[in-house]
């Protein structure tokens, strides 16, 4: 069980948490001006990558925001989290 | 009377508390303070199960938990039977029970040891290599043989009444192991003033001190020196102490399972505990004190009973008092071996030789052993044994150059061996800390760390007792440190103990018989011998993940703690390449077999998931209801009156609320309030319908999808203000529509200015539904008219009704004129049974939810999740209506626009009639354009739609079915059929409303 | 090849085993192969032996980063059917049926393919419905399955609770050519008998990029062993496939999570049939060597660890212990985790991609074993034609953009 650093409350277990899908995927202003592709790229693909990923995750049994993280698929490790809306922290460093 | 091979004094257990137990049926006596093991090995028993594979005798090899041959079952009643356990670690108790394993008709006597006869023909992987034919005979006639053959013990064949809870707990420093590392590791922790926990899998703290006799601390007897430093922790405050805990799983984030066994020891378990715990600690620090385990040889029959390692059998005497053997022969690579046949001569047992693989001695262990008068043989090894059901002999041999001389056969009952030590990293290696291979020891060691850990003594390569005990302690307080504490005074250790040096050997050791006929065991519950892992490398398995699999080596319920090394080394020299080149099995866990029981906990029956019940539960259960488990809900399914099944009463349900009036219970729909000057705006952009327009006091019924375009929920929606809307979901769906409404709101649109908050539970929802509902609640409000004038069908109200505050909704699920009662949960109860009372002159009647399906099928009324599958857009069940066309957007609108939305080919939303009024169709049945389809098919016959709802309605006294159909409302008028097992059924298609298609009665 | 027979077992007995060839050979890889596969898993393995047999194209190099059949194909729980809802779906799945019911003749190789049946338990009436509309579909495509009552269920699996828990069993759907396969074996065997049709499988060699010409076609794989050409290039790659589907820049509807299994320690047969509970989240059957293997689904975050969190565990031990009250004494032997790559339908994509020469199987999701000689036959096919055989025709990438799903997940919906 993973401890993970809500923006908001802190440090709390896994379980008061509910994973969100990749992060920095912001809904087309305009959907109807896209091409069925470039719909589909937003509603199916996903980077997926094998180390540092940017994700979403809901403090569900806790405040019940929706923040971001930056997680090492690799280890599980979380890297950093974020409020929602704030960039992605430029983290240097090499995937473990 | 506690067995001819008791020692006559010294161990750890308790002459005074002798206890009886029954192996196989005879009873014997042990001391408290035995294993089974033990116990037995006192009473001269050493045949104490039978491989796997080969159904070989087998006796106790081990004295702890890589026990791989002795496996027992524990019987204490019917119930509670548990297999496979090592009689190593099940501890003595009165009137314990326990039985051998895998063998017929007697563990003397097993039929299955013809098996050891054809072994020639049984190589590694044969299974993979025969039993093809003919075809089908796998399954029907070798599997079933083969399965018989295979496993060890019987699984229990009742439900285990015993309980197991689950526990979590933090601490500073967590401490693995008790042996003399982890001792020192806590002492030097626990003075910091850190939380410390210690943890260790066996009956007593103390690990290799328990068998120890000779070494003394600090001045005083080793074991002295234990006691005095428990008595240390446990009255420092701040240490938990916890014996028979397992230390099984080394989870992210220094998380550690741990596995308490609290009852299982004990003759007459009180039935308040539960006989095992699981502990989830989050440790700030670990200590890993797992010590080391000693290797065994593979030489030739290395696994007839009465061949064991060499600190097991020293163990059994000094730990226990049961001397386990009379005669032995010792056969070492290392110093081990020495120190065994020391302690075994001192203590009265006749040691016939030592058989030393290396060409030299070390130290002046062989000066000792000379001293004791023990024939000392460099250069030797054993190339055989002798016996049946236990060993008789051992056959020894020079090495030269290499080359194996003639063997001298050499009487003995006892066969002590050592390989060396392999250390336990486990536990490092489940944290995923990377492990290093270390040339000069043969084993692998923790190298870089991942998580916040550090391994202690003999688990990380340092051995020899003070250096153990200094690494536990500078360990222990480097641990401390880390956490956040200072440092622990000083302390130097007086250690006396004579050392062990690092000598070991992996691999096979060479024997000069011919290889055909000579099974030297590497792994011996799986029967995995030398030559099998040969023959896999030979047939091209190289990665010792292959060779694994292919030869099963590694795989059994040891999980290779015994095994690994020595078959890396038979690979590395078969292949002609160094050890880290043929890589390591993964480490998982759990470390030793772990109980179900404690993974479940209190998770059964009702405890298993949460029940939801509302406001109303108790009065239905109270008139007899059914109940049907909707998500987490249980709801009244139906009322039946005495006499009655589901189908009457259904029908009775149904008639009253068409000719009169019925009330249900709908509490459990999902309520979502939603507030804020952008309610409207927000409604808008999560609901294909638009909201801008509908006036304050009225309802609508709103349709919401999902991105992709699928229809994902549906309610009626009230419009209490300009900025308050009171939404309804379905009952499994409230949680992921506020989260779906929530994750827009917030991610998406956070400009928006409106608040979410989930009412499911503040509310109690009582339908009134029936031409006599507004005559029975007009009554009941305080200050709501209920005329059609001022409150028209789909429209919302607040006010009072006897006292207490309300929403009232005027809709209907069912097609009759009806309202819905809103009154806060706590008064749900009482308005009901106002309610009914009111009703009783009109014979109101309850009603479930299966009238419920049944009436608004009536109406053609869809549910989501029946007539929607995750598959269906709105226009597929006749919702296009709902969807705003003039709106720019809404959640799921652009994926409306894609191709396969709009294919003509679409099923669609229709209604069944059978040509036969009285053939009710099955929910799930598929629908063909042929007449006459067999049922099975041989073929694949195209299929058209299939049926989502179908019901007897007493209303309309004939069957009616709601159904997708690809093109469905082109198909309205004409017949298809529906194969069935009895025979194809025909069906008319017709528009999906059978009753009031007008919705004149809403007014009625 | 040497043949594999219980007389040729018994002669070589006589020599001590001593006469055994390799079931592989290790070659050096060639500068160029008429196909590349990447991922010596099942899927691939298949798909490399299909093409020599079916298609004559025997200059195929499979690479693989680690040992052959150690990605999911050596951490599955081996659960067999084809009791698929929709037509595209059943025709994919019983076609591997079909092929699982003769592969131990046909590759002279015991996969131990046992048809004990599959039987998916019932707990609401939701779960009626949705199984019901299994039957009826699949019983008109060819495909066995039947609905039995709750009773039927504890006859035909005795060790069943169907009763005395929090969601009662109303019934189940059986399918009782369904069953179990050595998953180990269908690697090992796909591997010799590609093998012996002169396919080079390549072990130890990490894929490190894909290398495209001017006109956007693949020219071959950089390797940890150099580059290797090839023409065509069919990634198989299991929870990889992003990451090597990202190499030749095309971004994928791929998320890869984390899927747990354990076993018990072995007992003898005490568990005769293969059961499934969608509704509480556990699956369960006994392997011959006696050890219960247990799944469900998968960890909640996307991940490559390969390990999963215990309170996956234990929620999946709880539903296995609601089932089978009487194992909860049993005890966990070993617990590890693969990681499985999931389309946004759960459905796989075995496909062109929109790079020439490339071609993509992937997405599998929790379910890809019972399928492997089923899918390398038809990426086979759809690699040495250039076009894909009908059965894997519908398993485009192009659906997501068009809309043409083929949801199973969703069709089995749960709101209610």
């Amino acid at each position: 069980m993973l401890i993970i650093n809500c923006p908001w409350c802190g440090a709390r277990p896994e379980i008061e948490f509910r994973y969100g899908g990749e992060a920095h995927i912001a809904r087309p202003a305009d959907p109807s001006a896209l091409s069925d592709q470039e719909w589909a790229d937003f509603l199916y693909n996903r980077t997926n990558p094998k180390g540092r990923h940017a994700e979403r995750w809901r403090h569900i049994h806790g405040c019940g925001r929706y923040f971001n993280a930056v997680r090492d698929t690799v280890s599980d490790f979380f890297v950093a989290t974020y409020k929602a809306g704030e960039p992605r922290p430029d983290i240097a460093g090499e995937t473990k | 009377m506690t067995g001819s091979f008791r020692t006559a004094s010294g161990g750890r257990i308790d002459r005074a508390k002798p206890l009886a137990f029954r192996f196989d049926g005879t009873t014997y006596y042990g001391f408290q303070g035995d294993t089974l093991a033990s116990a037995l090995i006192a009473n001269g028993v050493h045949l104490m199960g039978r491989s796997f594979k080969y159904h070989r005798p087998r006796g106790v090899v081990s004295a702890g938990s890589d026990e791989p041959n002795a496996l027992v079952d524990v019987r204490r009643d019917d119930a509670r039977t548990t297999p496979n356990l090592r009689a190593t670690q099940v501890e003595l108790y009165e009137g314990l029970v326990a039985t051998s394993q895998n063998r017929w008709p007697s563990l003397a006597f097993d039929a299955g040891a013809m098996n050891d006869l054809f072994s020639p023909f049984l190589p590694a992987g044969f299974y993979y290599k025969t039993f093809m034919w003919p075809a089908g005979a796998w399954k029907r006639f070798y599997e079933p043989k083969i399965r018989a053959m295979a496993g060890l013990g019987v699984a229990p064949t009742l439900p285990d009444p015993d309980r197991y809870t689950q526990h979590y707990a933090h601490c500073d420093v967590l401490v693995i192991g008790a042996g003399p590392a982890g001792i020192a590791a806590a002492l030097a922790a626990s003075a910091t003033g850190a939380r410390v926990m210690l943890v260790d899998e066996q009956a007593e703290f103390g690990g290799s001190l328990l068998a120890e006799t000779a070494a003394t601390l600090d001045g005083k007897p080793a074991q002295q020196w234990l006691a005095d430093g428990l008595e240390t922790l446990a009255a420092s405050g701040n240490v938990t102490l916890r014996t028979r805990t397992t230390a099984f799983g080394y989870f992210p984030h220094n998380m550690i399972a741990l596995a308490e066994r609290v009852t299982e020891h004990l003759a007459s378990p009180n039935p308040n505990l539960p006989r095992e715990r699981l502990w989830q600690v989050r440790a700030t620090e670990v200590v890993i004190a797992a010590g080391a385990l000693e290797r065994p040889l593979v030489f030739p029959e290395n696994d007839r009973p009465g061949v064991m390692l060499a600190d097991a059998g020293r163990t059994y005497l000094t730990r226990y008092g049961a001397k386990p053997g009379t005669r032995a022969t010792v056969f070492t690579a290392c110093d081990s071996g020495y120190r065994a046949a020391l302690e075994l001569a001192a203590g009265g047992v006749e040691v016939a030789a030592i058989a030393d693989l290396r060409p030299q001695v070390h130290g002046d262990w062989a000066a000792k052993a000379l001293d004791a008068g023990i024939d000392v043989r460099p250069s030797t090894v054993v190339t055989g044994t002798l016996g049946r059901r236990r060993v008789s002999g051992a056959h020894l041999a020079k090495l030269k150059a290499g080359a194996v001389g003639p063997a001298e056969t050499v009487a003995c009952d006892l066969v002590l061996m050592s390989g060396g030590f392999t250390p336990s990293v486990h536990m490092f290696s489940q944290s995923r800390g990377k492990l290093v291979y270390d040339p000069a020891l043969q084993v692998y060691l923790p190298g870089t760390s991942v998580e916040r850990e550090r391994s202690a003594g003999a688990c990380r390569g340092v051995y020899g007792l003070k250096a153990v005990i200094e690494d536990g302690y500078a360990r222990g307080e480097g641990a401390a440190k880390d956490a956040g504490f200072g440092t622990s005074s000083p302390r130097a250790f007086a250690v006396e103990a004579a050392e062990l040096g690092t000598d070991g050997f992996i691999g096979a050791v060479p024997h000069g018989r011919n290889p055909a006929f000579a099974k030297a065991f590497v792994d011996w519950q799986n029967d995995v011998t030398s030559k099998d892992i040969a023959l896999a490398t030979r047939e091209g398995f190289r990665s010792i993940e292959h060779v694994k699999r292919y030869t099963t080596t590694g795989m059994a319920t040891d999980q290779g703690k015994s095994s690994n090394m020595n078959a890396l080394g038979i690979v590395s020299e078969q292949l002609g390449v160094g050890v880290p080149q043929i890589g390591l099995t993964t480490f998982r866990p759990p470390f030793t077999p772990t109980t179900f029981g404690i993974f479940a906990g209190a998770a059964r029956g009702d405890l298993f998931d949460p029940i939801r019940t509302t406001p109303i539960h108790d009065w239905a259960a109270e008139r007899g209801a059914a109940f049907e488990d909707v998500s987490l809900w249980k709801r009244a399914h139906y009322f039946p009156k005495t006499g009655e099944d589901m189908h009457a009463a259904v029908a009775r349900e149904c008639k009253a609320v068409r000719s009169s009036a019925g009330i249900f219970d709908a509490s459990t729909l999902g309520k979502i309030e939603i507030v804020g000057p952008d309610a409207a705006e927000f409604m808008n952009r999560m609901y294909t319908n638009a909201w801008t327009k509908l006036e304050p006091g009225r309802l609508r019924y709103g349709v919401m999808l999902r991105e992709d375009g699928f229809v994902m929920d549906d309610g009626v929606v009230g419009r209490l203000s300009h900025d308050r809307f009171h939404v309804t979901t379905t009952t499994g769906g409230a949680p992921r529509v506020l989260a779906h409404m929530e994750d827009y709101l917030q991610t998406e649109w956070p400009d928006l200015d409106v608040w979410l908050t989930s009412t499911t539970e503040q509310w109690a929802v009582i339908a009134v539904q029936g031409p006599k509902s507004r005559e029975i609640l007009q009554p009941l409000m305080d200050d709501i008219d209920l005329s059609r004038a001022a409150f028209p069908h789909m429209s919302v109200r607040e006010g009072h009704v006897c006292g207490v505050p309300t929403r009232v909704f005027s809709v209907s699920f069912t097609g009759e004129l009806g309202f819905e009662v809103n009154v806060p949960a706590e008064h749900g109860r009482a308005i009901w049974e106002a309610i009914f009372k009111a009703g009783a002159p009109y014979g109101i009647t309850p009603y479930g939810t299966e009238t419920m399906h049944v009436l608004r099928a009536e109406k053609g009324y869809i549910i989501v999740g029946q007539e929607t599958d995750g598959t269906a857009v709105p226009d597929d069940v006749n919702l296009g209506w709902a969807v705003g066309k003039a709106k720019r957007d809404f959640v799921g609108k652009r994926s409306l626009e894609r191709a396969a939305m709009s294919a003509p080919d679409r099923k669609q939303l229709v209604g069944l009639l059978t040509t036969d009024p009285k053939i009710v169709l099955e929910e799930g049945a598929q629908i063909v354009a042929e007449p006459g389809v067999k049922v099975p098919s041989p073929h694949p016959v195209p299929m058209l739609g299939f049926v989502t709802s179908s019901y007897a309605s007493a209303t309309l006294e004939r069957s009616i079915a709601l159904a997708m159909i690809k093109g469905g409302r082109a198909r309205i008028g004409t017949k298809l059929h529906v194969p069935m097992p009895g025979g194809s059924i025909e069906v008319t298609v017709v528009e999906p409303s059978f009753y009031d298609p007008k919705g004149e009665r809403f007014d009625a | 090849m040497q043949k594999f027979s219980g007389f040729e077992l018994f002669r070589r007995a006589l020599g001590g085993h001593k006469g055994w060839q390799p079931q592989w050979r290790t070659p050096e890889p060639k500068a160029e192969y008429d196909v590349i596969i990447v991922g010596a898993g099942g899927h691939g393995l298949a798909c490399a032996y299909y093409l020599a047999k079916e298609h004559g194209i025997t200059n195929v190099a499979v690479i693989e980063r680690g040992w052959l059949g150690g990605g999911n194909t050596g951490r599955n729980t081996t659960i067999v059917r084809s009791n698929y809802l929709f037509d595209e779906s059943a025709a994919l799945y019983e076609h591997a049926v079909k092929l699982w019911e003769g592969l131990s003749a046909d590759l002279n190789y015991n996969v131990m393919y046992s048809a004990r049946g599959v039987l998916m338990l019932a707990h609401n009436h939701h779960d009626e419905i949705s199984f019901k509309r299994h039957v009826h579909s699949n019983n008109l495509n060819g495909v066995d399955n039947e609905w039995l009552t709750a009773e039927q269920c504890k006859e035909f699996c005795p060790p069943l609770n169907i009763s005395s828990m929090r969601y009662p069993i109303i019934g189940g759907a059986l399918q009782r050519r369904g069953g179990t396969a050595r998953h180990d074996a269908v690697a090992w065997g796909f591997a010799r008998a590609a093998d012996a049709r002169g396919v080079d499988i390549i072990q130890n060699c990490e894929v490190t990029g894909i290398r495209r010409g001017p006109d956007g076609a693949v020219q071959g794989v950089e390797t940890s062993k150099g580059f290797i050409g090839a023409k065509k290039i069919g990634v198989s790659a299991a929870g990889h496939s992003s990451v090597v589907m990202a190499m030749a820049g095309v971004r994928m509807p791929l998320e890869s999570f984390p899927l747990q299994a354990l076993v018990s320690e072995p007992v003898k047969p005490a568990f005769p049939t293969v059961v499934m509970s969608n509704t509480i989240h556990a699956y369960i059957s006994q392997s011959d060597k006696g050890e219960m293997v247990i799944g469900a689904g998968t960890d909640a975050y996307t991940s490559y660890s390969q390990r999963g969190a215990l309170h996956i565990t234990t929620h999946t031990l709880d539903a296995i212990c609601e089932l089978v009250p009487q194992f909860r004494r049993l005890r966990m032997l070993r617990n590890w985790g693969g990681i499985v790559d999931v389309t946004p339908d759960r459905s796989p994509i075995i496909a062109k991609t929109p790079v020439p020469g490339l071609y993509v199987n992937c997405g599998w999701g929790t379910g890809g074993f019972k399928a492997t000689p089923g899918s390398g036959n038809v990426f086979a096919h759809t690699i040495a034609r250039d076009e894909p055989h009908p059965i894997n025709a519908p398993f485009t990438l192009e659906r997501f953009r068009d809309g043409f799903l083929i949801d199973e997940a969703a069709a089995a919906a749960v709101a209610h």
